[in-house]
């Protein structure tokens, strides 16, 4: 008992020594926004972690400046109209200097309208609708492939290394898993490939009437545009069904909770990520093995998009204070230095932005799940955005 | 063209196997019905609870080295001991304090302690980090029986858990059936459902006989859960919305108070949903049905509501029900 009341004085102390120190510094706070509830905080939560990485890494950088760093975490539940509460949330808060997220296309367009008034930058580790820089916001950065670099590359993928003749294409119906099926059977049908139907579904339970019908259609592959819990169950039940044609997503499948969910049905299925498997990042091992240290659990592809877009923004901010004279700069200042940014020491390599936030050159992964579930890289290949 | 008579026969096997699970979810909806006059809105989280215990059996006895019929044996009554208690207990707190009070108001409970349940339910699994719960079956469930030639050439598949799927819900039809129309406990249910006051007078203690009728139900909602898992291998949370308002359809289709209607309404709409979810073939092989095209299975569940505001605007008591003559 004694013990415990020592331990909590001691806690205490310590609490307000920190914020005593904090009172002589300015804060600057970094936001995450990513699903940390429901069934995509597996993904979400990998984000916010890589973000605290490398806030944990630039803290003192940013202390020998006079700044205290702080990273505010915000759940979107991969919702937009939560995504949207939190994005308000984050713009009443001025110590945040920029975001970074989100994870799914869908919450990152409504979030960045609501953070564009007030110029507060966005980074993001994940989003690859078109139309996430298409609008061409001032605030609106990507550090991944666009799902017009994307779909092709999947397309290819299933003409020249699968030989596939015929397909069936699926979707989730949100704006990534729709504008990357888009993508995609565009490509498909231009190249020959004949698509024998093409639907959208939000069933999250039961595919059986969707299977029985491809069942009987019989394609070479099914590409199904959506996030790993919705198609994990639908691969499950349809090789349950006895259908053997390939599967093949997007970077929503790219999270170890597509094996668990689909178990030994996910063996041979195909996804494109622009999170690079850990084990393709020659930079990645030691970032591997400080994540399982710190949050006791394995770095996933996303983990390591959220660090490198921390870095992104972390990176752009120092920049912003330097151009400022050292002093705190502007919310409007730091956006226009992470669209200029020229960042280095990523784990994904250096990056430039273009004039809209695209990544000038990304690299883009074909990754299979092997018997015994693990991935491999099957491809590999540079995607550059349609605008310089 | 070839592949018309398949597609036609699995959409049978498919959706008469739905079907059984929808039944027993809408005889919980019905037992309820008839006795109170109560929907159950709750009902739809009673049986998901009862899915979750089913994962979590099949989970726990996963590494033991147990028959696989005993393991299915042991996740389906613990099912229908916690759902049917969780019924009861909803019943007690919910709806019995409101027993006089206008019928709107312990509809408005219902749906209170309905999502109530929901949220609980993702929080307990929460913890574990698991929100869509994947049913570790028993591989002997998802091998594929050995059927005659000539049905194998139509390209039918059947699996061991679709008959046990049948099997179930057929014993369960049998039981409450024996239940309800040949014991003392069941024509006492029966007559708290015809006249509670009459029946009180009788000798009948309609609180006792009423919170039975919860259990019963509730156990139902429970194997329909299991069920549930079997059909489809995962569940979550909010698995219960639709397929809770599908048996709800379907005990109004069949007549609500009538326990061969909720069969009969539940298997309609299990063939109803599969054909629909397949019509867009039709239009891929045929041209002058290339408008079907555009109905993908995500169509599938319009046709329950259709059905139901049809049977509503032409037959309101139901394909089975007969007015007020016959509750239970």
């Amino acid at each position: 008992m004694k013990r415990i009341g020592a331990i909590t004085l001691a806690l205490v102390g310590a609490l307000s020594l920190g914020s005593s120190l904090a009172q002589t510094r300015q804060t600057i706070k970094i936001a995450t926004l990513s699903p940390l509830s429901g069934g995509q905080s597996n993904l979400g939560t990998q984000i916010r972690n890589g973000a605290q990485l490398a806030l944990n890494e630039y803290r003192q950088r940013f202390a020998n400046l006079g700044f205290n760093l702080q990273l505010v975490a915000y759940d979107d539940q991969a919702e937009p109209a939560t995504g949207t509460a939190s994005a308000r949330r984050i713009a009443a808060d001025r110590d945040i200097l920029a975001v970074v997220g989100t994870l799914n296309s869908g919450v990152a367009i409504p979030a960045s309208e609501v953070l564009a008034p007030a110029n507060v930058a966005m980074v993001s580790p994940a989003n690859t609708a078109n139309a996430v820089t298409d609008r061409a916001l001032k605030n609106m950065n990507r550090i991944v492939a666009r799902d017009d670099a994307q779909g092709p590359a999947a397309g290819r993928y299933i003409i020249q290394t699968l030989k596939a003749k015929t397909a069936y294409v699926l979707n989730d119906k949100t704006a990534y898993g729709e504008g990357l099926s888009a993508e995609v059977e565009k490509y498909l049908k231009a190249n020959g490939v004949r698509v024998l139907g093409s639907e959208g579904t939000e069933e999250k339970n039961n595919f059986q009437p969707l299977i029985i019908k491809i069942r009987a259609l019989n394609p070479d592959v099914i590409y199904f545009g959506s996030i790993y819990d919705q198609a994990g169950v639908f691969i499950k039940q349809l090789r349950d069904a006895g259908v053997k044609a390939k599967v093949m997503g997007g970077d929503g499948w790219d999270s170890t909770d597509l094996q668990r969910i689909a178990g030994s049905a996910a063996a041979g299925a195909l996804f494109t990520t622009v999170a690079a498997p850990l084990s393709e990042l020659p930079t990645a091992r030691s970032f591997a093995a400080l994540y399982k240290k710190t949050f006791n659990t394995d770095a996933q592809g996303f983990g390591a998009n959220g660090y490198d877009s921390a870095k992104v923004v972390l990176q752009g901010v120092l920049n912003a204070i330097r151009s400022n004279g050292n002093k705190l700069p502007t919310r409007a200042q730091v956006q226009t230095a992470i669209r200029g940014i020229n960042a280095t020491g990523l784990l994904s390599g250096s990056l430039r932005f273009n004039s809209v936030g695209d990544r000038q050159s990304a690299t883009m992964y074909i990754v299979e799940v092997r018997p015994n579930l693990s991935t491999r890289v099957a491809a590999e290949l540079t995607v550059e955005p349609p605008r310089r | 063209m070839d592949i018309v008579g398949p597609l036609l026969v699995q959409v049978l096997v498919t959706g008469l196997t739905l079907g059984f699970v929808y039944a027993i979810i809408a005889l919980g909806y019905t037992m309820v019905y008839g006795v109170l006059q109560l929907i159950n809105f709750a009902h739809s989280e009673v049986f998901v609870t009862g899915a979750v215990v089913g994962f979590e059996a099949f989970r726990i006895l996963a590494p033991v080295a147990l028959n696989a019929y005993l393991k299915l044996l042991i996740a389906l009554f613990a099912a229908m001991l916690v759902a049917g208690v969780l019924n009861v207990v909803i019943e007690r707190l919910a709806y019995r304090p409101l027993r006089g009070a206008p019928r709107l108001v312990p509809l408005i409970t219902a749906i209170g302690v309905s999502l109530i349940l929901q949220d609980l339910l993702k929080f307990l699994e929460g913890t574990q980090g698991r929100f869509n719960l994947v049913y570790e079956l028993p591989t002997e469930f998802n091998s594929q029986l050995s059927l005659p030639a000539f049905v194998t050439s139509l390209g039918v598949r059947l699996s061991v858990k679709d008959i046990l799927i049948v099997v179930i819900a057929l014993l369960m039809l049998a039981f409450l059936n024996y239940l309800v129309n040949r014991t003392r406990v069941g024509r006492a249910i029966r007559a708290v459902a015809q006249d509670r006051t009459t029946a009180g007078l009788m000798g009948i203690d309609a609180n006792r006989m009423i919170a039975l009728t919860f259990l019963i139900g509730g156990a139902l909602g429970g194997v329909g859960g299991v069920m549930f898992g079997l059909q489809f291998g995962t569940v979550n949370a909010y698995s219960g919305i639709i397929p809770g308002i599908k048996a709800f359809t379907a005990a109004v289709l069949g007549g609500i108070g009538s326990i061969p209607g909720a069969v009969l309404g539940g298997l309609v709409l299990g063939l109803l949903e599969n054909f629909l979810g397949i019509i867009s073939i039709f239009g891929s092989l045929f041209q002058p049905l290339s408008f079907l095209q555009a109905i993908g299975a995500e169509y599938k569940d319009i046709g329950a509501f259709l059905a139901l505001i049809l049977i509503l605007m032409l037959k309101p008591q139901g394909l089975l029900g007969r007015g007020n003559t016959e509750k239970v």
